[in-house]
């Protein structure tokens, strides 16, 4: 066998070899039912969960709850996800600053004990993806 | 009144460049048709470069009309509106002209014909065949400017469209259709950096760059003309390696200056999306080389050439089809234009691939075998390592893609990209650099000489003695703390090859001086790749986190401790211990135009325009006074600096730094570091969260009765009432012969010194008025309420907020500076290169020119 065609059996090898070991590190979107049944198998992997802000009927955010003073890394809220079941999150950071104003919440992490630790936010925000209103300041 | 001329001006202008890229592509194809190269029908090839000249002129018109509504505020354009604002300065009206899809397809498109005429003016013999593949390019990227809707099928987003034609069911077009915003949206002000002026255009010349390796190696293929690409191909490739990867790591340094995300690589997919082509096109870049020493890797070039363009294609169809939706924070939004963008991606996918394979088996190829002893077999196994790490980064970046493609024929699929994706690409990629810094330091060792056992040793032996001594020197640094200690088993070997590669190829660099012969670009530029594995080894590595909660208060959670808790609250004016240092919060200030120093927040009174200010006191920098109290100056209502003072316990060394925060209404609250450059290292530091000034609450008003020089008790401050005084200047307000106004003169002790408090009580036009003074730091609101004239005592209300604060993340990054210096030693390096290879190919073009003597020397080189 020539080396060119060693060289090239060993390249695809690890090609391969890399798509085995990321589709390994590949994390899920999921809904926090899924992600409370892989706590309870005890696997600890990272999971995506997609939701919204829990709201009352006057479109408060309820649930949510960040003291500065006490701890600036401990922030917790209520996030529904897109099968509408309703979760506690801890986020050991401090509140993402346009919070309250996100249409969508991404969260990264995974379910530990009762509430559901996340390791990352990612907010979509409507201003940065929706068309934007003209204001009304301007005279005719 | 609404100027649709320089619209129409430019939308035509679209039109035409269009067309003429469309007769460019037609009128080349047929000049190259059926002959051989260098032959070309000179009727077409002149209707063809006609056209692409006329489709030169026609770009340069739509840039000067979509600069002109820019810069000329025209807000009827909704490019101008979205983008830009009436405050913005200069310089970043050209970021605005790019901060949009169309623009940066401008962009892109404007350097394509830059580049289309160089090739027309200095590579005659090439020209016909790469031209049309060039023009093929202009007509698909100018078509997604076109903005023509047909039916349902929406071919391009024009930049030229106006506000009321985009926004069709806003009312107020219903009531005026000329209605014109007095002010734009504003440029994201992520955006308002000067890297982002530059760093786009120097990205976008890179992605334009590769075009021109792509059409020799397309021109090659179909002229079955498959060697002599190679020439002038080479030194393009490098140019755009080297243009590519400045641009990459400029887009590093502003994410790592401005961004609050703490670093300067993320592995966003938008930062991966030119990382992969550039990956691969340095892997072409040494393929190339190595046929041209050596014949082997002529169908490997081929090969990498073509899929770096393909890359760049992908990783426009990635970052503009709205595709990563749920995975990145800032791809571009989606236009309706991923229906397009695809049918461009796969036109070029399948049209180089058919190609490709056509012509294979006539690629020559050589049948020697290389041996362990070839320097070519060690720099194509380092090849076969860069494309396995272009490949990896590829393979994950690609997720949302496996996603949309599996539900578009029916699969629903929820992969996401892994959590940590720090940790999951660095698993990859470090072994990659790796490999990297360990075969450009053999290759290079062996590249100069012919080999065998002794001599293999005799090179390697200098460099790997010296790597020994420097890895210990290293390591014991690091036991002694002056450095971070290297102890994890993958850093280390890290850093050993790093070493290596610094020492093997500074030793050839030597060498080649000794021989008095032109240096090595390839050996300078493998320095500077080593020295920016070293720092980014060591500032991403060992990045340390001060700000970690030390305030011994624990808060009795229920969850586990391996929680990391960066970030520290400060109150205004108190200290906090923070790694060495003793670190406090000072207050919030604000960039003054023509003031050399930030000035703090207390000394402006903001007017109704909030772009403009009143002194409160005299601003001075350097005993120079630079405003006078009274006076009004103009202020960047954007940004707030956050004064944080810092002072090393051991040293007692102070130093200032003043992180930034831009609260938008747009955007939010949009964080920007502060750095402190250290020889060793950087401290960087950002605001995570500020006290909001809107949602401040106040006490309710307590009253006291005083007399002068009674002290009033509040919170944890005292406070004197010196005295009360008549005074004639209110701020705001007129005062005539028969009015009266008196104002308190209290001091306050605060934590570190006094303050003066100045509230104001007035009889204006037989009424009263009161006007409280705030001391901000203290987080207090004195009001005069009354004033009792028969025991001469005087009412003082005062009402008490939340002191401000701030929440700080600090790290210190080691040896950071060693990865920019890196940068611009690859920068240099590649630069050589590029001269060195452009000598070589006129050397050839122009044989009789050429001198023998470098041949020689070259011959020498080699024995």
């Amino acid at each position: 066998m020539k080396k060119s065609h060693i060289t090239g059996i060993a390249i695809i090898a690890l090609a391969i070899g890399i798509i085995i070991s990321s589709a390994g590190d590949a994390s899920m979107y999921v809904s926090f039912k899924e992600a409370r049944e892989l706590a309870a198998e005890g696997k600890t992997s990272k999971v995506h969960v997609v939701g919204r802000l829990k709201k009352d009927a006057q479109g408060h955010i309820v649930g949510m709850n960040y003291n500065p003073v006490m701890d600036p890394n401990y922030f917790t809220f209520v996030l529904v996800d897109t099968l509408q079941n309703e979760q506690k999150v801890v986020y050991f950071q401090p509140k993402p600053q346009d919070f309250e104003r996100s249409e969508q919440v991404v969260i990264m992490g995974n379910m530990q004990k009762d509430a559901f630790v996340a390791d990352k936010i990612l907010l979509k925000c409507p201003s940065k993806y929706v068309e934007k209103e003209i204001k009304q300041t301007a005279s005719l | 009144m609404i100027n649709t001329f320089i619209g129409d001006l430019g939308h035509a202008s679209v039109i035409v460049a269009f067309v003429a890229a469309i007769v460019a592509a037609l009128a080349y194809f047929m000049a190259a048709k059926g002959r051989p190269l260098g032959e070309t029908d000179i009727n077409w090839r002149n209707l063809g470069r006609g056209a692409f000249y006329v489709h030169t002129i026609a770009v340069l018109s739509i840039i000067i009309s979509l600069f002109n509504i820019i810069y000329n505020h025209r807000y009827e354009y909704y490019y101008a509106w979205s983008h830009s604002s009436n405050y913005l300065p200069t310089h970043f009206m050209i970021s605005c002209f790019w901060e949009g899809q169309e623009g940066s397809f401008l962009l892109w498109i404007f350097w394509h014909t830059l580049l289309g005429l160089a090739i027309i003016w200095f590579n005659k013999k090439w020209e016909a065949p790469t031209m049309a593949v060039f023009a093929f390019v202009q007509l698909f990227l100018t078509s997604m400017i076109l903005g023509v809707v047909i039916g349902d099928l929406k071919i391009g987003s024009s930049p030229f469209i106006l506000l009321r034609d985009f926004m069709t069911d806003a009312p107020v077009f219903k009531l005026n259709p000329n209605f014109i915003p007095k002010d734009g949206t504003g440029l994201n002000p992520l955006l308002q950096n000067y890297w982002m002026v530059i760093h786009p255009p120097t990205l976008f010349l890179g992605f334009a760059i590769t075009l021109v390796p792509f059409a020799f190696a397309i021109a090659g293929l179909w002229k079955k003309d498959y060697i002599t690409w190679i020439k002038p191909a080479l030194p393009w490739n490098l140019f755009g390696g080297l243009v590519l990867g400045v641009g990459i790591m400029m887009g590093a340094y502003w994410a790592y200056e401005t961004l609050n995300f703490g670093g300067y690589w993320n592995w966003d997919p938008v930062e991966n999306a030119v990382y992969i082509p550039w990956l691969v096109l340095i892997a072409g870049l040494h393929t190339m080389v190595v046929y041209k020493r050596s014949k082997h890797a002529l169908r490997t070039s081929f090969v990498l050439v073509i899929t770096t363009f393909l890359l760049v294609l992908y990783a426009t169809f990635l970052t503009r089809s709205g595709i990563l939706g749920n995975a990145s924070v800032h791809s571009f939004t989606d236009l309706g234009l991923s229906g397009q963008l695809f049918a461009y991606l796969a036109a070029f996918v399948v049209l180089a691939v058919l190609l490709l394979v056509r012509h294979w088996k006539a690629i020559p190829a050589t049948e020697k075998e290389l041996t362990t002893y070839n320097s070519e077999f060690w720099v194509f196994i380092g090849v076969v390592v860069l494309c396995l790490g272009a490949f990896q980064v590829l393979v994950t970046t690609s997720i949302p893609v496996y996603n949309s493609f599996l539900g578009f024929i029916g699969i629903k699929s929820n992969m996401a990209l892994p959590a940590d994706q720090i940790a999951h690409y660095t698993k990859f990629q470090l072994w990659m650099g790796v490999g990297i810094a360990l075969l450009s330091g053999l290759a290079q060792l062996l590249w100069w000489q012919k080999n065998d056992k002794s001599k293999v040793a005799n090179a390697l032996a200098v460099p790997l003695i010296l790597t020994f001594l420097f890895v210990s020197l290293v390591y014991m640094l690091g036991k002694i703390n002056l450095i971070p200690k290297v102890d994890t088993l993958s850093y280390f070997v890290l850093l050993f090859v790093t070493l290596f590669a610094i020492f093997a190829n500074l030793s050839m660099v030597l060498t080649l001086i000794r021989r008095k012969v032109n240096l090595s670009g390839g050996a300078v530029s493998h320095i500077g790749v080593a020295l920016m594995l070293f720092g980014i080894l060591f500032s991403s590595g060992y990045s340390n986190i001060i700000s970690q909660n030390t305030s011994g208060l624990l808060y009795s959670r229920d969850f586990p401790d391996d929680i990391n808790r960066d970030n520290v609250l400060l109150f205004r004016n108190d200290k906090v211990k923070m790694g060495p240092y003793d670190v406090a919060y000072r207050g919030r200030y604000f960039e003054v135009k023509d003031f050399p120093e930030y000035v703090n927040k207390q000394l402006l009174h903001q007017l109704d325009d909030i772009h403009k200010a009143i002194a409160r006191a005299d601003i001075k920098y350097k005993d120079k006074i630079y405003f006078k109290t009274g006076d009004t100056v103009d202020i960047y209502p954007e940004n707030t600096y956050y004064q944080v003072e810092f002072k090393n316990r051991e040293t007692d060394k102070t130093f200032t730094l003043y992180p930034r925060a831009q609260v938008n209404p747009e955007m939010g609250f949009i964080a920007s570091p502060a750095i402190k450059m250290f020889a060793d290292k950087d401290l960087y530091t950002h605001v995570r969260v500020a006290a909001s000034e809107e949602d401040k609450q106040w006490s309710e008003l307590k009253e006291q009765d005083l007399a002068i020089g009674d002290t009033l008790y509040l919170n944890d401050y005292f406070a004197v009432l010196k005295n009360i005084e008549p005074t004639r200047e209110v701020k705001g307000v007129e005062l005539t012969a028969n009015d009266v106004a008196v104002q308190a003169d209290f001091i306050i002790s605060g934590e570190d010194k006094d303050y003066h408090a100045h509230p104001v009580f007035v009889i204006k036009d037989n009424l009263v008025g009161r006007i409280p003074d705030e001391v901000e730091d203290l987080g207090l609101r004195l009001t005069f309420v009354n004033i009792d004239t028969k025991n001469n005592k005087f009412k003082i209300g005062v009402n008490t907020t939340q002191k401000d604060y701030v929440i700080l993340a600090a790290v210190e990054k080691p040896f950071i500076n060693i990865l920019w210096i890196g940068t611009l030693v690859m920068s240099i390096g590649m630069g050589m290169a590029i001269i060195k290879r452009y000598k070589e190919a006129k050397v050839v073009a122009n044989p009789e020119t050429g001198s023998s003597k470098k041949r020689v020397v070259r011959n020498k080189q080699l024995a």
